[in-house]
């Protein structure tokens, strides 16, 4: 497999005021929809973070002293066993001492147990905060300023999360932007409308769930935390991801330390766990588009594809690292998917046999590499430019013609974090051809990008950028579904800005129909 | 006939269903046996002694009887629970009415027989034990009267221990409806099933048997010495002077027997509780019901039959069930719903089919409206009221009604009961007299409304306007004052002096005088106090339970919900694979029906005392998924109207 990134064009030089998009084939005849209102700004100084650290309210008091016992009923109240075990193995001096020696043992024990357990795993060490930060599909986290978007399935209306623990609500035809705040909305890590609602936002938060129902005809711009539902589960925090149903009330909710996979009927309130053996946590859900399958990545070289009809899963070991991305096309008869560590995107093809478990459904036996994006120079008018890298995310636009592929880069090396845009093509056979970059300001990197489902002249990606700034870059295209007459349903359209011809018909990756 | 053969056909089928739970809870009783065993002869210093010991018994021939005796107790379990297993669940709307379910006759017959089953779980449970447990009479020589049999009452203690807790198990079942069978949203396999709800069966199993045992206790250290003394005398068993009898403090505290009673009580809720794990699992599974028969003599298991038919109830539940998995997931069984019949070119099936979801949607609706009506009359019950005038479901009185129950904060389910109890209790069916019609104000009747509206109207912002008066001018007490002064029609009739209430006073008086009501309301205080105080019992016994209602209004609505998925997922796939339009004919009946309900759900809603959000579940084997229905519905039916519309878009117009 040859490296697909030398086929591109070169990104343009020059820094504009908003983000350029590369596309070679875009007519500037094409209505172009630019909502100037939803493009937001939110620069890092105006968000003051939560300052929720025990040890600086701690310090607001004074020093009090309680009974052996009042501590530790608040330690084993707030850590546990363990916290009980080390309260008393510290104040030796007012337990007897074979209470505190054994205590100590104990602790002893149970450290020397759970480093065995974290050996095996070894991301359960991480603290909360940090293993959210390492299995966001954010790119840094922990130092982005939006730490969350989504847009509405079906309005133009999407929620912004913010580092300051708020989200907001922007909506072009509303003059109210509703800000959401609850006690319990800490470190978002993801939040996605429900399918067919008005209303409904599910919220990853630290250590539980929360479902927003913010009425879009209500004029207030602080919804109380009383529309809100909290969902929690023992043993479930950090969530890191939540997936609705596409055509359902069922909701998926995953926490890297917790080894079950969580279906949460939201409506009442209840919550069936699924275990499964191995993997020791899950990281990632995406579910596919026509709700038949839902991917389920892990901290470990393994994730599982479950089949929503039985809730049976198959497992794909034998990774090189941990799966980081995944995204499905439209009809989910297709799932393509990054490792980590790995520059390439590996494709698996499902056929559909909804019911069959999925070990006798004759689905894939291996997954195929479609697109290899190791660094590479190419030649710009200003000089040379690397690009490539490993991949932080994938992002297929609702029509399957266009997949965006965020890549991490490296600073230190000279390679910028830059989004990749790919034409793709799903039917008759599946296939890959390069579109172009996705650049912002000078300094900027790209942290997060979503495709908008409600546009209307093609597909439209949404990026937030590094400096706290949201902007849509639109490529507009015919799509093959409704073509344009004279073309043919053909995806390669006539280029209007005069590039070289050949970047775009030298196909990447075809599938072999056999 | 047909219908004969069809209710024939269902039975067996949840027959067959049972007869497999059944078999598998009895081969699952032989580890639960084992483990029961070895824990129950747990010694810890002597770890090879307790193996070859639980090795030894396991294989004897007495622990093969004790076995067969356990596996004939498991297979009744499982026959009551065919027997008593329901998919609408009964809510009893108050104490009294509950009280009425477990004193029925029917649920008598339940507690009885288990009771006995527990008697001999716990005779199986003595035998294993073994030591001092074993048997209920022992030698003793007690002072000059040489050898006699004398009784174990460690046996006693575990026979007793094992009624009490099959007794409770029956009476919990009662109350949490233990016998509602209901059925998941997410399809998993069996055993995944099984597999995942065993962790907390068995923790439900160790909880409840704690519970158990302590009740168990408290009634042995009070009442024990009856059973024992009645066990003595016709078992002709003397008492063992020399041994202190168990129902003191020191001889209850015993380690081991707690230990073991316990440990007895969890496996015979563990096995119980298998048993009706495994039954309700077996019983929901998915069945899938041919769309249509190549074969005049099947054509009653199809799915079009099976939905209109009734009876057995849970048959109705499955097809619905199988119609909206099959609307969701399987384009071939879809393409036969939405076929033409081969002679003719009649969608039947379509036809049938949504013909029964809509009936059934249409019938909640119904329903919905009815209670609606009956709350929102000023919280009183349409039948107490005469019944003569119905009110007609006009926009203007909906709004009237609304705007009342604004001006209450109270539910007004909390009201409703006094006037019910006074009426049954003190004024009774033959004491109201003529005399006393007039003064029991029937808000909703035409005849007095006008004048106690403008009555309660203007005093309701007075009470809360000053400050000295709030105790007693709550919204609440006002709403009940003229309800219950009238009731208590003796002191009426003593010659208290009327105040002229719901006949006379014009408006225009209680405008002028809101202080003489005041006054009168306070002077009366002390006598409604005096009345509640009285019948606290009664009270305690009619009042409502909170939410009852509600929960009862929507304890079938698992069928609504699957109408109304299957609904909206066939109209949504016939926007491409219905070949003859035969769904758009429809299409108008079903939205307007789907509106009309969204609407009745919606005020509903609104009603006070309907908590908007679901409860937190407690964790026990009572399956309460029956109280959350109601969310259910809603979600699901603005899901439905979402899908609709976002499929057929701008078709619709």
């Amino acid at each position: 497999m040859m490296c697909s990134l030398a086929l591109f064009p070169p990104p343009l030089s020059g820094d504009g005021e908003t983000s350029q998009y590369n596309e070679s084939n875009t007519d500037p005849s094409v209505w172009f929809e630019d909502s100037p209102a939803l493009n937001l700004y939110f620069p890092r100084e105006s968000l003051k973070p939560h300052s929720r650290q025990e040890s600086s309210s701690k310090s607001a008091f004074r020093d009090h002293c309680e009974t052996l016992y009042t501590r530790s009923a608040g330690a084993w109240r707030d850590a546990g066993l363990s916290g009980l075990l080390n309260e008393i193995a510290n104040s030796s001096a007012e337990v007897p001492k074979w209470l505190g020696v054994s205590s100590s043992c104990v602790l002893a024990l149970l450290r020397w147990v759970s480093s065995f357990h974290s050996s095996l795993f070894p991301h359960l060490t991480l603290s909360s905060e940090e293993m959210t930060a390492e299995f966001s599909q954010v790119l840094d986290w922990s130092d982005c300023a939006v730490r969350g978007f989504a847009w509405h399935p079906h309005t133009q209306k999407c929620a912004v999360a913010l580092s300051d623990d708020s989200i907001k609500i922007y909506n072009p035809k509303s003059a109210t932007t509703p800000t959401l705040k609850h006690r319990l909305q800490r470190s978002v890590a993801a939040l996605q409308w429900k399918p067919l609602c008005a209303s409904a936002l599910a919220v990853a938060c630290h250590n539980c769930l929360l479902v927003w129902h913010v009425d879009p005809t209500s004029l207030s711009t602080r919804p109380s935390s009383g529309c809100a539902q909290v969902l929690s589960h023992p043993g479930h925090s950090p969530v890191t991801s939540v997936a609705w149903s596409p055509n359902g009330p069922l909701l998926v909710s995953a926490s890297p330390r917790d080894t079950a996979l969580l279906v949460w009927d939201v409506a009442v309130e209840s919550c069936v766990p699924l275990h499964r053996v191995g993997g020791g946590g899950v990281t990632y859900l995406s579910w596919s588009p026509d709700g038949s399958r839902v991917l389920a990545a892990t901290p470990s070289s393994l994730f599982r594809v479950w089949e929503t009809r039985m809730w049976t899963c198959e497992r794909w070991p034998s990774l090189k690292g941990r799966c980081q991305s995944g995204c499905w096309s439209p009809d989910g008869s297709r799932l393509l998917f990054t490792v980590q560590g790995e520059t390439v995107i590996y494709a698996l093809t499902f056929t559909d046999n909804p019911g069959v478990p999925l070990m006798m459904s004759g689905g894939p036996k291996a997954a195929t590499v479609v697109a290899d994006l190791s660094e590479t120079t190419l030649n710009t008018p200003d000089g040379d430019i690397m690009v490539g890298g490993e991949i932080q995310s994938l992002a297929w636009d609702p029509r399957g013609e266009r997949l965006a592929v965020h890549v991490k880069g490296d600073a230190g090396a000279g390679r910028p974090a830059m989004i990749a845009v790919f034409k793709t093509q799903i039917s008759p056979a599946f296939k890959l051809l390069p579109c172009g970059f996705v650049q912002g300001e000078a300094g900027t990197e790209p942290r997060l990008m979503q495709f908008n489902p409600n546009y209307q002249h093609g597909a439209q990606l949404t990026v937030c950028w590094s400096n706290g700034k949201i902007t849509h870059v639109p490529f507009c295209f015919m799509s093959a579904g409704n073509p344009q007459p004279g073309l043919g349903g053909s995806p390669s359209f006539p280029l209007t800005q005069g590039r070289p011809a050949d970047y775009n018909n030298q196909t990447l990756y075809t599938e072999l129909i056999s | 006939m047909f219908s004969l053969k069809n209710t024939q056909w269902g039975s067996l089928v949840i027959c067959w269903r049972a007869v497999a739970s059944m078999a598998w809870s009895v081969l699952l009783l032989l580890p639960t046996t084992a483990l029961f065993v070895l824990l129950s002869r747990f010694s810890l210093f002597h770890p090879i002694l307790w193996m070859s010991e639980c090795l030894s018994l396991l294989t004897s021939a007495s622990a093969i009887f004790s076995f067969i005796l356990l596996c004939g107790v498991v297979l009744m379990v499982g026959f009551f629970n065919l027997e008593y297993y329901t998919v609408v669940p009964s809510i009893a709307c108050s104490k009294i009415a509950l009280l009425g379910q477990v004193l029925h006759p029917r649920q008598f017959v339940h507690s009885l027989v288990h009771c006995i089953m527990g008697v001999v779980v716990a005779w199986c449970c003595a035998f294993t034990i073994g030591g001092r447990y074993r048997s209920l009479g022992h030698p003793c020589t007690q002072d000059e009267s040489g050898p006699e049999m004398c009784l174990n009452e460690y046996h006693l203690v575990l026979l007793l221990a094992g009624a009490f807790i099959g007794y409770s198990h029956s009476l919990v079942g009662v109350v949490y409806n233990m016998n509602y069978v209901s059925f998941h949203t997410m399809q998993q396999y069996k055993y995944l099933r099984f597999k995942g709800a065993l962790p907390l069966v068995v923790k439900a199993s160790a909880v409840q048997a704690l519970y158990c045992l302590r009740s168990f206790l408290l009634l042995y250290f009070f009442m024990g010495y009856a059973p024992r003394a009645w066990i003595c005398k016709t078992l002709d068993l003397s008492i063992n002077s020399s041994i202190h009898s168990l129902d003191s403090v020191s001889s209850l505290l015993d380690l081991s027997l707690l230990y073991h009673l316990w440990i007895s009580g969890t496996f015979l809720l563990l096995t119980w509780y298998i048993t009706v794990l495994l039954f309700r699992i077996f019983v929901t599974e998915v069945y899938s019901f041919p769309v249509q028969s190549t074969f005049t003599e099947d054509a009653h298991q199809c799915l079009p039959k099976v939905i209109t038919g009734t009876q057995p109830m849970i048959l109705k539940f499955l097809a619905l069930q199988d119609l909206a998995l099959l609307s969701q997931h399987s384009p071939s069984r879809r393409l036969e719903v939405f076929s033409l019949s081969q002679p003719g070119g009649h969608p039947h099936i379509w036809t049938a089919l949504s013909k029964e979801c809509l009936s059934l949607l249409s019938d909640l609706t119904e329903r919905l409206v009815a209670h609606h009506d009956t709350v929102a009359t000023n919280g009183r019950a349409k039948s107490q009221s005469t019944g003569s005038n119905k009110r007609s479901t006009t926009s203007s009185e909906v709004t009237s009604v609304g705007m009342e129950d604004m001006k209450t904060p109270r539910p007004s389910a909390l009201i409703r009961t006094p006037g019910s109890v006074f009426l049954r209790s003190s004024v009774g069916a033959g004491l109201r007299t003529p005399l006393t019609t007039p003064f029991t104000p029937d808000l909703d009747s035409p005849f007095s409304s006008p004048a106690l509206r403008r009555l309660t109207g203007p005093l309701e912002p007075q009470g809360a306007l000053s400050p000295g008066f709030s105790s007693i001018q709550s919204p609440h007490v006002m709403r009940r004052g003229p309800k219950l002064w009238s009731a208590s029609t003796d002191s009426q009739l003593n010659g208290s002096p009327p105040p002229s209430p719901g006949p006379a006073p014009s408006p225009s008086q209680a405008q002028l005088k809101p202080s003489f009501l005041v006054t009168f309301l306070q002077n009366r205080k002390d006598q409604v106090k005096n009345f509640l105080a009285k019948r606290m019992l009664i009270m305690y016994l009619f009042n409502k339970l909170p939410e009852a209602s509600s929960q009862a209004l929507f304890a079938d609505s698992q069928v609504h919900i699957w109408a109304l998925q299957g609904l909206s997922h066939l109209v949504a796939a016939s926007f491409s694979e219905d070949q003859y339009g035969i769904v758009q004919t429809t299409l108008p009946t079903i939205l307007s029906t789907l509106l009309l309900l969204q609407e009745a759900v919606d005020r509903h809603f609104k009603l006070p005392h309907t908590s908007s959000k679901p409860g937190h579940c407690s964790c026990s084997m009572g399956d309460d998924s029956y109280k959350t229905l109601r969310f259910a519905l809603r979600s699901t039916l603005k899901t439905a109207v979402y899908r609709i519309t976002a499929t057929f878009g701008g078709h619709l117009q």
